[in-house]
């Protein structure tokens, strides 16, 4: 390890292996022309009349109450996906049933789906027509056309995102710290709270960060189901398209920037807190 | 790190040849041989019209000119579709819903603003009108556009905003209004009631079909005439029929050239040849199956047991589509004012 | 064995819990799924079949197969270089560069296939300079292959950046110490470590670029038999009341992924001592 002077002055810790001028040069280089490029021309866009303009754009109340419900429900779903995540995970990785591998492999589904065949998929089920959506239809509860419809489609767009970030921590995880802390007369809560949960949040910590940003900008699958009335279930990606449909790609354009600022500082926020996690974690 | 450097350039190089290489193999372009390839880009509700009388154009075509001739369809939103000719998607000619979605595409100097003119009925061969879809028997007795606004009726249509068959609604809606005592002050109050009733937004016309037809939501449903007549015929004719309220407002679809890209393409001749025989008989009976009101007289006759005689509003009476526009749906407009936080 | 074994649920709270993660996944998961397989054959297979056999039908197949035929490979060199620099060295700003990467995750599709138009279009950056030298992007296939492109950037980066950090750079680090080169280390001892995860994360992103609806749907065009890709084409017979065609054609993607996944899952349980054995090294 270097010690501490060097590890000041150079901005990378010396190693021997090698190969990190040209991984390190292609990564980056990708990354500016699928990702920075094509996003700084997104976020050149909504200038043309000044801040003023981009001001103009985001301050009116539709788009707050439209940034509300998609941040609000996405960080629900996110929530739900990872309690429901990690059950799911566990029950995995660590019982054997008849069917294991089946539904290891559904689990990815919606990866698969196009988003917009899972919308209508999702309408059909929990509109007080479909199968669901029927049974809660006499007690009162609707689903399709409601927030509540939201969470469900972001609910479905994100669970794998958590369930195969935490699967392969679970499926390493050390057999013998917990067998050890059974041994030692530990109760099944202190395992949880002093071996288990420790170990995983790191990449619940990931899981959750992933399926909220994947949740905020969904589109195709939510719109159906969504309802779509303006300061009730109205979502940001779907006033970009009110801008667009109107010719102003200067507005719509202010809206993805906006979105796309506070998506990355939330992951910003979150892969700092998880290097550190995994910093403190790892052996010296 | 000398040689990794060099082993960079290396990478760099190889992709970007890539990606040049992508760039080199789009699939259009000019069509190959004999077959001449004409795109008309259009919205929604046309996909039947324009399968049929793309077959029997390419049939006449070809027995009058010689040529093979293949017309690609694309279809999906008007304004969607007209954002993209604007932004390069190689359309020889736009079939939209609203003259507004094409004036936008000239005012980007694509097609020249006379436009309208070149073609009669304001380069409209077919029109069509809002009616009502409701529900076998018509369960809340639902006749006029009063009728949308008693309590417990839910009136399904699509976001102005997002869909140009919805501001047909909408305009209509208001003419309607317009009419009745109190003028503007009344069908601006009638409008926001109208909209009270509306329990789902869909983007498009066809989800606001699928939403009242297949999802059971809703007790009426405001649709183009020939929307209403098709959704009938492919959805079940026992679950859902037409009601025709006391007036309504003139549909206008119209139909451009695309100047920049057929003088480019070469393919004026066809494209005009195109959408002139949108104006000629065989084709306006086409139009007439396909549920659209035909322009030609004769045809019209022919047809008139299937297209009930009402009150057509024009679009003129609000002056125009780019005041329309402006009044009612742009931000901060009259439907704006509708959703004003709750 | 370093690692647990799955073992049958031994107390009513375990099977209390295996019956909760299960019913979950199904009402999540496999219910919409049926939804699309039974919508598809409503009519009878013959009526899904043919749906499939139409020219447009076959034409997307292809174009969907060509796209993800393209982004896959490069997404994987990519994932590959990305988790290198990650996983192996240590640097300054690595936070910022680990969410440079997931960024993608979090940009609307409507985001994703817009910026190919701000680039590309005819009104774009680039737009006058492309329509002098005849070179078409978006509105084409180009312009598909960078929207899918951009939307599965960061699925084989994210399956083998946990994997490779908590494997550490220690077998590496021997290896190059007794002599082997950087491509030998990287191929004899890198690659059998990851491969299961490359394997992952190649299908993921396969699935992914067969599946993207909203970026792809900015930058196609709608062309029938052209520009139409497969989520494109539901679109279309969705659209067009043909409810049948739509979920069949939706079931033939969701098909397709199952039985990647499925066999990969199969492949992977086949050979986890293998697995694990060379990760206890």
């Amino acid at each position: 390890m270097a010690d501490a002077k060097t590890r000041r002055r150079r901005w990378r810790e010396p190693s021997v292996l090698p190969g990190f001028g040209p991984a390190f040069g292609f990564t980056l280089f990708y990354l500016c022309l699928i990702v920075l490029i094509p996003l700084a021309a997104l976020i050149a866009r909504p200038w043309e009349h000044g801040f003023g303009g981009f001001w103009h754009a985001v301050s009116n109340p539709r788009v707050l109450a439209a940034l509300k419900v998609s941040f609000g429900v996405s960080l629900l779903a996110a929530a739900a996906n990872v309690v429901t995540g990690l059950i799911v995970t566990w029950v995995l990785v660590r019982y054997d049933f008849p069917g294991r591998r089946l539904a290891d492999a559904i689990v990815d589904l919606p990866f698969a789906l196009p988003t917009a065949v899972a919308g209508i998929a999702l309408t059909a089920i929990y509109a007080p027509t479909g199968w669901v959506g029927g049974l809660l239809a006499p007690l009162g509860i609707k689903v399709a056309y409601t927030p509540v419809g939201i969470w469900i489609a972001m609910v479905f767009v994100g669970l794998p995102f958590v369930v195969r970030s935490v699967q392969p921590v679970l499926q390493d995880f050390d057999a013998e710290v917990e067998e050890a802390a059974l041994t030692l007369g530990a109760s099944s809560a202190q395992r949880w709270r002093g071996v288990i949960l420790p170990a995983l949040l790191p990449a619940l910590l990931t899981g959750f960060t992933l399926a909220f940003a994947r949740a905020v900008g969904e589109y195709g699958s939510v719109i159906f189901i969504a309802g779509n009335m303006p300061f009730k279930s109205e979502i940001a990606p779907l006033l970009i398209i009110t801008k667009l449909e109107q010719f102003d790609y200067a507005g719509a354009a202010a809206i993805g920037v906006l979105m796309l600022a506070m998506s990355f500082v939330a992951l910003l926020a979150i892969n700092a807190i998880q290097l550190f996690l995994v910093r403190r974690g790892a052996p010296a | 790190m000398v040689g990794s450097i060099s082993r960079r350039g290396f990478t760099l190089g190889a992709s970007g040849a890539g990606l040049a290489m992508l760039a080199g193999c789009a699939p259009q372009g000019p069509a190959k041989g004999d077959v001449q390839a004409l795109l008309n880009v259009s919205y929604d509700p046309t996909r039947e019209l324009y399968k049929a009388f793309d077959a029997e154009f390419s049939k006449r075509w070809k027995a009058s000119s010689g040529k093979e001739l293949k017309v690609n369809q694309s279809h999906g939103g008007s304004g969607k579709q007209a954002r993209a000719v604007i932004d390069g998607l190689a359309a020889d000619v736009v079939t939209l819903a609203l003259a507004y979605d094409i004036d936008q595409i000239a005012s980007k100097g694509l097609i020249k603003p006379d436009w309208q003119s070149r073609l009669p009925n304001n380069s409209t061969p077919f029109t069509s009108t809002i009616v009502f879809l409701v529900r076998k028997g018509n369960p809340k007795g639902i006749k006029d556009w009063s009728d949308l606004v008693k309590p417990g009726v839910q009136v399904i249509t699509p976001n102005p905003k997002t869909s140009g068959g919805a501001r047909w609604n909408y305009l209509a809606a208001w003419a309607f209004a317009q009419k009745l005592p109190g003028g503007e002050a009344t069908a601006r109050s009638f409008v926001q009631q109208l909209y009270k009733h509306v329990p789902v937004l869909d983007t498009g016309a066809r989800g606001a079909t699928t939403t009242f037809v297949q999802r059971e939501i809703g007790d009426v449903l405001l649709a183009w005439e020939n929307e209403a007549l098709l959704s009938i015929k492919e959805l079940g004719p026992g679950k859902v029929e037409t009601v025709i309220p006391s007036s309504s407002i003139l549909a206008e679809p119209p139909v451009a050239v695309v100047d920049r890209v057929v003088d480019k393409q070469g393919s004026r001749a066809v494209a005009e040849a195109y959408l002139k025989a949108l104006y000629e008989d065989w084709a306006q009976e086409i139009a007439a199956q396909n549920g659209y009101r035909p322009t030609s007289a004769a045809v019209a006759a022919k047809y008139a047991s299937q297209f009930p005689k009402l009150n057509l509003a024009t679009i003129a009476d609000f002056g125009g589509w780019a005041k329309a526009q402006k009044a009612h749906f742009a931000d901060g407009g009259v439907f704006d004012q509708i959703y004003k936080g709750s | 064995m370093r690692t647990l074994t799955a073992k049958r649920p031994a107390s009513v709270g375990a099977y209390l819990l295996v019956a909760a993660g299960l019913s979950w996944l199904a009402l999540v998961i496999l219910l919409p799924l049926a939804a699309v397989f039974i919508q598809a054959l409503a009519k009878g297979s013959e009526a899904a079949l043919s749906a499939l056999k139409e020219p447009d039908a076959i034409s997307a197949v292809k174009l969907t197969l060509l796209v993800a035929a393209i982004c896959v490979p490069l997404n994987a060199v990519f994932g590959l270089a990305a988790a290198w620099s990650v996983a192996k060295f240590d640097f300054k700003g690595k936070g910022l560069f680990l969410t440079l990467i997931d960024l993608p995750f979090s940009i609307s599709p409507v985001v994703s296939g817009l910026v190919w138009v701000l680039l590309f279009g005819a009104n774009g950056w680039f737009g006058s300079f492309l329509e002098h030298n005849h070179i078409k992007i978006v509105f084409a296939l180009p312009g598909l292959v960078l929207a899918t492109l951009l939307v599965t950037l960061p699925f084989t980066a994210r399956e083998l950046i946990p994997l490779m950090q908590d494997q550490g750079s220690d077998e590496e680090t021997a290896a190059v110490t007794l002599g082997a080169g950087g491509w030998t280390t990287f191929f004899s001892v890198t690659l059998p470590n990851v491969k299961w995860a490359l394997l992952y994360g190649v299908l993921l992103s396969n699935a992914r670029a067969m599946g993207e609806f909203g970026a792809v749907s900015v930058v196609s065009g709608h062309i029938r038999g052209l520009t139409n890709t497969l989520p494109l084409h539901v679109e279309v017979l969705y659209n067009e009341y043909d409810f049948v065609g739509a979920f069949a054609t939706a079931s033939l993607l969701a098909g397709l992924a199952l039985i990647t996944l499925i066999l990969k899952t199969g492949l992977e349980w086949r050979y986890a001592g293998e697995l694990s054995a060379s990760r206890r090294h």
